[in-house]
């Protein structure tokens, strides 16, 4: 008898985990917090011309639709830009300023510009981290002779500081966004 | 039975003639089922008239005998007497193992009694206690990876994921103490969580005709028991403590049984193990360190009619992932494979830091059993597993310290079967099973979830059945059906949703569209048949012939059906696809087995035809924000999988034995006519053994391993431009790694400590000459060596 009230207890133990289970609330939405969906880069002029920006967005970040890139305008032989990068995360409401978070942890990041197909132009970083190691959220550029080419703009993470270049930076490509540029 | 064994002892006694008769034998009585030493069991040996007893450690010596066969009949008070044929050439050592009568064996048997017949058709490998002893400071997938047959998928060095016959993850079935684990299974850098030192036997089954554990096992099942617990009164127990010089940690590992007359006893074990970062030869394999800690407790009444046992077991293991294998995009994947060393190589710590995984896996289980007279033996078992897994990866701001990935997987298991015994040549065993299982993911970890929110549910029933048709033939048959249905509430992305069109053929399951992604509710129903048909002959004493056709079917699991995003450890974005069928495979495979002291051999070729087999592998390239990733999808295919397994053992000289192991298999998708990926290459094992039972109990061994380089493989690579040098280059990720040699070297010695407690010291040195080398199946082969050399020192007391 004893036998049998045990294997009953059982079976009722089994039901009653069975039934406990959670009620079927619909999940809460994810929206992913680190991800960058929208780099844009401003380039305002020292002296005086419209600022040009150079944005690519992707607003569904692993999803299957491809980057947009745009190009707002050309740069002028001889000038000199001050150049700013924003990053957000436009999948959030208000859209999450990642610049923030890249310039508070600097001494892990650093942002890289590579030119590429004969674009003539030279890039300076004006902000670095606590360290004194260039973070380069903020650079200043100045365009050369009349060229055209990629301007690529490359956000590591933990990168070993300080380096000579993406060469020996090592670390986790955050951003890699290329521009096609035209100096006139 | 008697008898019958005295029959056969009359008709071997023929002694050859010879010329030197001062040989001995000797060797030691062992229980068949525990290994336990035999006390006083008599040997005669026929022809001669002499008669022997084993002492109080089951050992004997029969003198002055000569080259040639003697028969041999042993028997003890508690055992079967059984007959055995003995050659003698030289002194010549033999253990000898007895069975217990019937109801002795029922009285011992507390755990795996119900699946003790697991198939009597396919040649089953084992691992016992002191083979698994070996790899206490491992995993279950380094033991396993001695058997033939089987290899494994590694994530590095300590996630080591079993391939049986080329197949993986949830095509292969894990029971542990009577329970299917449900740990995750489907992920292919998910290692079991089982602890090795909690194992008292290992089984292998190579493929799925052990219907009574599941119908899905393609690849094969993977028992794992504790050992038995003897019905009388007793307290024992055993310590282990490894240390090794590679990683720079230990594992300690204490287990301790009470067990009474009356049919109680409790039995507690627990395991440690903590080790730092290993390292490859030429440097420090940096964030690959382990910490692991495991605890059980069983408590159990065992009557010969009746018995109750309660069983608790808790794994939580931290692993660390090679540091250097989180990767941001292809440009990242090019600069880590052309480095020849990883890209992050650190000082050595025992800190384990992003990426790694913390896993915690609790088994709960209650088990029933009454014998009705003439009827048979019916069982009881519910079951409970709660797996949470965390992993964690390099973040920014906030979320460093979260995990990326928090999964808690509750399963609820009901298992009721039935052993019908009709008679000494009929066995019959009818089985149902029911399943609950929940899946939840915090969504708290800010990262998009891998796996859905889901309920299942499974319902199975089976049959099978052998019969002794003569001392020839064994037949087998068996068959079962399972019900599986999934509730998933799953968040698509919009843009994903759209370009594969699940807009317009799923049109029912949406629940809700947001911004940018769309939830649903998927319901989906699998019914899945399965069977098993086999046939074991018997000749000459020595030569069986087991044949066995199969056939089983899968239900595509959760990672197959809606992973949809970016995979960290392996660089890429994997997508899953809603509309799978179930995965349905035919084996036949063929075993050719001769079992002699001297020289022993088993030959195991087989075929598996799988349809709707699920593959994954690379589509396209996505651009994103971090640069481009190669995309991999799983697709189904037709696939064929073609192997070999051999094993032979020769006994050459007194106390030294040679081992043989090779293992072919061929994998080939026929949709798209090329090699399936990930087929282990083939692979051979050479060991030379010494073992005295006369002096300490030494034993020495020697082993090489040879893999041969594996080619045939998909080409999967893929080309990406470099900005810095303006040119394309080639992502190789296909190209398999050259083959290695290793040399492995173990010992060990036995020392009586007290009356009652022995005492086993081990050395041993496995890549005894530091190669360098890397191994086709292991993921991160990219970016890392495999381990270099390795000193292990092992203390064992048994008490």
């Amino acid at each position: 008898m004893k036998k049998v009230k045990f294997l009953s207890a059982v079976v009722l133990v089994t039901l009653l985990f069975t039934a406990c289970s959670k009620d079927d609330d619909t999940p809460q939405p994810v929206n992913e917090e680190e991800l960058i969906t929208t780099m844009t880069v401003t380039l305002n002029p020292q002296i005086s011309g419209t600022p040009i920006t150079l944005q690519m967005k992707d607003l569904d970040g692993d999803g299957p639709n491809d980057p947009v890139i745009t190009v707002s305008g050309s740069l002028t032989a001889g000038a000199v830009y001050d150049g700013s990068i924003v990053l957000l995360n436009e999948t959030e409401t208000p859209a999450a300023n990642i610049t923030l978070e890249v310039e508070e942890e600097s001494t892990e990041h650093q942002f890289f510009y590579t030119l590429g197909g004969g674009l003539d132009l030279t890039t300076t970083y004006t902000n670095f981290d606590d360290n004194g190691n260039p973070l380069g959220t903020q650079f200043s550029l100045t365009a050369g002779a009349a060229s055209s080419g990629t301007l690529t703009f490359t956000l590591r993470h933990e990168p070993t500081k300080p380096n000579t270049g993406l060469a020996d930076a090592g670390g986790e490509t955050d951003i890699a966004a290329t521009f096609n540029v035209t100096v006139q | 039975m008697r008898n019958y064994a005295l029959v056969i002892l009359l008709l071997c006694s023929i002694t050859s003639i010879s010329q030197n008769c001062n040989n001995t034998l000797s060797g030691t009585i062992t229980d068949l089922h525990d290994g336990s030493m035999l006390i006083g069991a008599t040997l005669i040996i026929a022809g001669t008239e002499q008669a022997v007893a084993s002492d109080f450690d089951g050992k004997f010596t029969i003198p002055n005998l000569c080259n040639g066969t003697y028969s041999i009949q042993v028997s003890h008070p508690n055992c079967l007497t059984k007959g055995f044929s003995v050659t003698i050439n030289g002194n010549t050592a033999k253990t000898f193992k007895l069975e217990h009568h019937l109801e002795e064996l029922n009285q011992v048997t507390v755990a795996g009694k119900a699946y003790r017949n697991k198939s009597k058709t396919i040649l089953e490998n084992t691992l016992s206690k002191e083979e698994l002893e070996r790899f206490s400071s491992g995993s279950l997938g380094d033991a396993l990876n001695s058997l033939s047959g089987v290899s494994s998928l590694n994530s590095g060095n300590t996630v080591i994921k079993p391939l049986i016959n080329g197949l993986h993850s949830s095509r292969v079935v894990i029971i542990n103490n009577g329970v299917r684990m449900e740990d995750q299974e489907w992920g292919a850098e998910h290692a079991p969580n089982v602890d090795v030192n909690a194992v008292g036997k290992l089984t292998l089954i190579k493929g799925a005709a052990a219907l009574q554990y599941s119908g899905d096992a393609l690849g094969g099942v993977i028992v794992a028991e504790a050992t038995k617990i003897p019905v009388k009164d007793s307290l024992y127990g055993k310590t282990l403590l490894t240390a090794a010089s590679n990683g720079r940690g230990a594992s300690f590992t204490s287990q301790l049984t009470k067990s009474y007359r009356s049919g109680w006893y409790a039995s507690v074990q627990g395991t440690l193990k903590r080790f730092g970062d290993f390292e490859a030869p030429n440097y420090i394999v940096s964030n690959t360190g382990i910490f692991e800690r495991n605890a059980s407790l069983g408590v159990g009444f065992n009557r010969f009619d009746y018995g109750i046992t309660a069983y608790y077991s808790l794994f939580k293991n931290e692993i660390g992932i090679l540091r250097a294998s989180h990767l941001g995009g292809a440009q990242d994947q090019i600069r880590a494979i052309n480095s020849d060393i990883p890209l992050i190589v650190d000082d050595f710590t025992y800190n384990i830091n992003a990426p790694n995984q913390d896993v915690t896996h609790h088994l709960a289980r209650l088990k029933g059993f009454k014998k009705f007279p003439g009827f048979g033996k019916l069982n009881m078992q519910y079951d409970f597993q709660r797996n949470n897994r965390l992993e964690f990866d390099i973040r920014r701001g906030e979320d460093k310290n979260d995990a990326s990935l928090d999964l808690q997987l509750d399963t609820h298991t009901l298992l009721l079967d039935l052993e019908a015994h009709q008679n000494d040549a009929l066995n019959l065993k009818i089985g149902l099973t029911g399943k609950y299982q929940n899946n939840y993911a915090d969504p708290n970890t800010g990262v998009r979830r891998l796996i859905p929110d889901y309920n299942k549910y499974d319902l199975g029933v089976y049959a099978v059945a052998d019969y002794q048709l003569n001392n020839q033939w064994l037949l087998e048959v068996g068959g079962r059906f399972d019900y599986t249905t999934m509730d998933v509430f799953k968040f698509y992305r919009t843009s994903l949703w759209d370009s594969r069109n699940y807009g317009e053929l799923f049109p029912e399951i949406v629940v809700e569209e947001l911004d940018n992604q769309v939830l649903t509710n998927p319901k989906l129903n699998y019914y899945n048949s399965s069977g098993t048909l086999g046939a074991t002959y018997s000749f000459g004493d020595v030569y069986k012939l087991f044949l066995n056709y199969s056939v089983a079917s899968r239900a595509p699991n959760p990672s197959e059906l809606f992973s949809e995003g970016m995979h960290h450890s392996a660089s890429r974005i994997e997508l899953g696809d809603l509309r799978f069928n179930s995965e349905i495979g035919h084996k036949v495979s063929l075993t050719f087995q001769k079992e002699n002291t001297v020289f022993s051999f088993s030959i195991n070729p087989y075929i598996n035809s799988i349809s709707n087999f699920i593959v994954i592998e690379p589509t396209e390239i996505q651009q994103t924000v971090r640069g481009n990733f190669q995309v991999w999808e799983y697709r189904q295919t037709n696939a064929q999988l073609l192997g070999v397994d051999m094993d032979a053992s020769y006994a050459f000289a007194n106390n030294f034995r040679f081992h043989n192991q090779f293992s072919m298999v061929k994998g080939y998708d026929h949709t798209r006519g090329e090699p399936l990926i990930s087929m282990p290459p083939v692979n051979i094992k050479n060991e030379i053994v010494y073992q005295n039972p006369e002096f300490n109990n030494i034993r020495l061994s020697l082993q090489s391993e040879y893999n041969f380089r594996q080619n045939e493989y998909p080409d999967t690579n893929f080309e990406v431009f470099i900005p810095e040098t303006e040119t394309t280059e080639t992502v190789d990720v296909s190209t398999p790694p050259d083959a290695y040699h290793l040399l492995n070297f173990h010992s060990s010695i036995d020392f009586k400590a007290t009356k009652t407690a022995t005492l086993t010291v081990g050395l041993g040195i496995t890549n005894l000459l530091n190669t360098s080398y890397r191994n086709y199946l292991n993921r991160l082969r990219y970016y890392a060596d495999d381990l270099g050399r390795n000193f292990l020192l092992n203390l064992k007391i048994n008490y």
